[in-house]
C-alpha cells in the first residue's frame, strides 16, 4: 500500500523517491480483500487529506496566490481513494482536468503538488503544467490532461506496455460523463475490450459536463451501458460510498492483474463546488446541492466507521486536524518555494 | 553496397531497429499484412505479431494508445495510413505527444514515431495527396523528417526512432518505388541536417522531399545554359539545418525553395524568414517559393499533373531570380 507510505512521507518530509522505494517493499496484494479497521481509518485519513488541499487550494485562489483555471473535485474524494487504495506504485492512473485528488490519493507529494498548483518551480511540473496538466511519474500517476477524455487512450497504451512487460501491472484512468460523448472514448472501449488489455475505466459521473446535465448530452443514463455495448464488464456504484466503489475496484484489478481484461466502474458522485472556481453554478439549484451536501463522502464514511466502531472520536478529529496541518505546510511550502527563472521558458521542449 | 527501393528501406531502417531493440513495436491499419504499400511486410512473421499490431480505423485513440505505450517505455511506430487522415490524431499529437516532456518538466518521454505518407500520385484527390508537414512545424515538441531517397529513408527512420522525442516520419508514395544504393548498416545519422547533393555558385534550389528531384533536373538543364545551380535537399524541417542554408546563400546570393505542398504558410515560408534573418545583405534578389498552387489537390490528370511542381516551374524561377536585380 502506497497510501500510508505517501501519507507519512508527506508528514516526515520524505523525498518522492523515498516514498516509492518504500511502497514498494509490500508486493503486490489482492485487491478483493476485507479490509481492517486501520485500513478502514487509512481510507479516511486520505479522504481528508485531499478535501483539506482543495479547501486550501480554493482559499489560495481566493487570496490570489494561486492563479489559473481550477477544477476542484471537493465532493468526490471517495472515488479517488476508494480506487488508488487498491493500486500499487508501479500500477499507471491517468487523470482529467479534474485530477488533484487523484494524484493524491495515488502518492502524489502534496508539497510539490502544491508548489506545481502555485507555479513554483519545485513543483512537479517546475511550472510549467499547472493545475490540469499534473505529473507526478514517481508516484505512478503518469498525467493528467486539458483535453476532456484525452487521457483514456493514453491509458490503453500504459496497459499494452504493462501486459508486454509481463508485470501484471494494471492501468487505471479517470474520466467524466463528459467524456463518455467523445469519439476517443468509444474507440478506447472498443479496443481495450478487442486487445483485452489490464485497464480500468473509471467514470466519474458527476451529473454534469461543465454547465450542462447528462441528460441534455445523451439519452444514456448510465455509462456504464457503453462497456456493454463493448463487451466490457461494466457496473455502476455510488461513488460518495467509498466501500462500494472499493468493491467494485478490488474485482477490477484482480480481473486485470490476472489478464481477464477491461473492467468499467462508473461511480455516482458529484462536485460541490463549481466546474471550476469562480463558477456562479446557476445551472444548479441549491436544493440539489443541499441534497448532494447531506451525502458528503467523507462524513458518511465516518458515520460507517463509528457504527462499525472501527475508530475513537479521538482518531476521527486526527484525521481531519493531521491532513489540515500537512495541508498548510504545504501551502507553506509551496509559497515559499522560488518562482521558475524566465529562461526556463524554452527549455524542456525537446528532450 | 544493395540497390533498394524507397519503400524497402524504409522497412530495412524500422526492420534493423526492431531487431535491435524489442521495445520498438509496430502499430497501425492493416500493418500486420505489411500495410496497402508494403513497408512492414514480413516483419510480423520474422519477429512475432505482437510486435506488429493491427489496430481499428480508429487513428486518434491509436495514436494516443501509442503514446501511452512510449510513455511506459516502449518505443512505438504508429502508420497513419495517409496524412491526410492524420487531421484525426492531431490532438493526440499536438496536445500530448508534443507537450508531455515540457508540460511534466522533463518527467516524461515520449519516444515516438510516426510513420505517415503523402503527396500526389494516382489521381486519388483532396482526401489521400495533400502534403501537411506545415503545420507541424507549428507545434514545438515535434520534430519532421521528410527523406528524398532510399538511403536518407534507411537512415533517417533509425535516427527518428532511436530519438527520445516524437518524430513525424513524412514519406511521399511517387518515391516508394524509385530505387538507389543504401549503405548496409545505414548511412549514419541523418537527422537535423541538410544534404548539399550539388555544389553551384548562381541559385541556390532546397527543394523537400519528391521536388528534390525535379530541383535536380532543373540544375542538370541549366547547367546546359552555363547557370551553376547548388541543390540542398532540405530532409530535416524540425529541427531545420539554416546553417546549411545560409552557407549556401553566403555563395550564390539567390534562393528558391520547392516544396509540394500548397504555398501559403508553407516550409517555404519559413525557411525564407529564417535564411533573411542571418543572410538577408548577401542576397541579390527575393527569395522564391515553387510550390503547389492555394487549393486543395484535384483529381483529374491534367488539374493534377498542373498541381505539382515540375522541372520547368523551377527553370522559370532560377530564370526569374536571376532576371532580379537591386535596384
Amino acid at each position: 500500500m502506497n497510501f500510508d507510505t505517501a501519507w507519512k512521507a508527506g508528514i516526515q518530509g520524505r523525498s518522492g523517491a523515498e516514498n516509492m522505494k518504500a511502497a514498494k517493499q509490500g508486493s503486490a496484494k489482492p485487491a478483493t480483500r476485507h479490509d481492517d479497521s486501520s485500513e478502514l481509518l487509512s481510507l479516511l485519513r486520505h479522504m481528508w487529506v485531499i478535501r483539506a488541499f482543495e479547501e486550501k487550494v480554493s482559499a489560495l485562489y481566493a487570496a490570489r496566490e494561486i492563479v489559473g483555471l481550477l477544477h476542484l473535485g471537493i465532493g468526490q474524494e471517495a472515488v479517488a481513494v476508494g480506487v488508488c487504495g487498491l493500486l500499487d506504485t508501479d500500477d499507471l492512473v491517468y487523470g482529467g482536468h479534474r485530477s488533484h485528488g487523484h494524484a493524491i490519493a495515488k502518492g502524489a507529494d502534496p508539497n510539490r503538488l502544491m508548489a506545481e498548483l502555485a507555479g513554483r518551480f519545485t513543483g512537479y511540473c517546475r511550472g510549467k503544467g499547472g493545475s490540469m496538466h499534473i505529473v507526478a511519474a514517481e508516484a505512478g500517476f503518469v498525467t493528467a490532461s486539458g483535453v476532456v477524455g484525452g487521457t483514456v487512450p493514453l491509458a490503453l497504451g500504459a496497459a499494452f506496455a504493462a501486459r508486454e512487460k509481463g508485470a501484471g501491472r494494471v492501468a487505471v484512468v479517470f474520466f467524466g460523463d463528459g467524456a463518455g460523448q467523445t469519439g476517443p472514448f468509444h474507440e478506447s472501449l472498443n479496443i481495450a475490450s478487442l486487445w483485452q488489455l489490464p485497464v480500468i475505466f473509471v467514470c466519474e459521473n458527476n451529473g454534469y459536463a461543465e454547465f450542462t446535465p447528462l441528460s441534455a448530452h445523451t439519452k444514456v443514463e448510465r455509462l456504464a451501458q457503453h462497456a456493454n455495448t463493448y463487451g466490457i464488464p461494466g457496473a455502476t456504484v455510488d461513488g460518495n460510498d467509498i466501500l462500494a466503489v472499493r468493491k467494485a475496484m478490488g474485482r477490477a484489478v484482480d480481473n486485470a492483474r490476472a489478464g481477464k481484461g477491461p473492467t468499467f466502474v462508473e461511480c455516482l458522485t458529484y462536485r460541490l463546488r463549481g466546474h471550476y472556481e469562480g463558477d456562479p453554478g446557476k445551472y444548479r439549484e441549491l436544493s440539489q446541492l443541499a441534497d448532494w451536501k447531506k451525502k458528503d463522502p467523507i462524513a458518511r464514511f465516518t458515520r460507517v466507521l463509528k457504527r462499525r466502531r472501527a475508530a475513537s472520536a479521538g482518531d476521527f478529529e486526527k484525521a481531519e486536524s493531521d491532513a489540515r496541518a500537512l495541508v498548510d505546510a504545504a501551502a507553506e511550502f509551496a509559497l515559499s518555494s522560488p518562482w521558475p527563472e524566465p529562461e526556463e521558458t524554452a527549455t524542456q521542449v525537446c528532450a | 553496397m544493395p540497390e533498394l527501393s524507397y519503400l524497402e528501406a524504409i522497412r530495412s531502417g524500422l526492420l534493423a531497429e526492431m531487431r535491435d531493440d524489442p521495445s520498438v513495436y509496430v502499430f497501425g491499419e492493416d500493418v500486420a499484412l505489411g500495410g496497402p504499400f508494403g513497408v512492414t511486410q514480413g516483419i510480423a512473421e520474422e519477429l512475432g505479431s505482437h510486435r506488429v499490431v493491427n489496430t481499428p480505423i480508429s487513428e486518434g485513440t491509436v495514436m494516443g494508445v501509442a503514446i501511452g505505450a512510449a510513455l511506459s517505455g516502449l518505443r512505438p511506430v504508429v502508420e497513419i495510413m495517409f496524412v491526410d487522415f492524420i487531421t484525426l490524431a492531431m490532438d493526440q499529437l499536438v496536445n500530448h505527444a508534443a507537450k508531455l516532456h515540457y508540460m511534466s518538466g522533463g518527467q516524461l518521454r515520449v519516444p515516438l514515431t510516426v510513420r505517415v505518407q503523402c503527396g500526389v500520385q494516382g489521381n486519388m484527390g483532396a482526401h489521400h495527396s495533400q502534403s501537411l508537414e506545415s503545420w507541424f512545424l507549428h507545434v514545438p515538441g515535434l520534430k519532421v523528417v521528410m527523406p528524398s531517397n532510399p538511403a536518407d529513408a534507411d537512415s533517417l527512420m533509425r535516427d527518428a526512432i532511436r530519438d527520445d522525442n516524437p518524430v513525424l516520419f513524412v514519406e511521399h508514395r511517387g518515391l516508394y518505388f524509385t530505387r538507389a544504393e543504401v549503405p548496409e548498416g545505414g548511412s549514419g545519422r541523418a537527422m537535423d541536417r541538410a544534404a548539399v547533393l550539388r555544389s553551384g555558385t548562381d541559385v541556390t534550389v532546397a527543394a523537400v522531399s519528391r521536388m528534390v528531384a525535379p530541383a535536380r533536373e532543373a540544375a542538370e538543364a541549366l547547367a546546359a545554359e552555363g547557370i551553376s545551380v547548388e541543390v540542398v535537399d532540405l530532409r530535416s524541417l524540425v529541427p531545420l539545418d539554416v546553417e546549411t542554408l545560409v552557407n549556401s546563400v553566403r555563395k550564390t546570393s539567390r534562393l528558391i525553395v520547392v516544396h509540394e505542398a500548397v504555398e501559403q504558410g508553407g516550409v517555404g515560408a519559413e525557411v525564407a524568414a529564417r535564411v533573411q534573418e542571418q543572410a538577408l545583405y548577401y542576397l541579390d534578389s527575393p527569395i522564391l517559393r515553387v510550390a503547389a498552387p492555394n487549393a486543395p489537390v484535384p483529381c483529374a490528370p491534367p488539374l493534377e499533373n498542373f498541381f505539382v511542381p515540375d522541372k520547368e516551374r523551377v527553370v522559370a524561377a532560377v530564370h526569374r531570380t536571376l532576371a532580379s536585380q537591386p535596384a
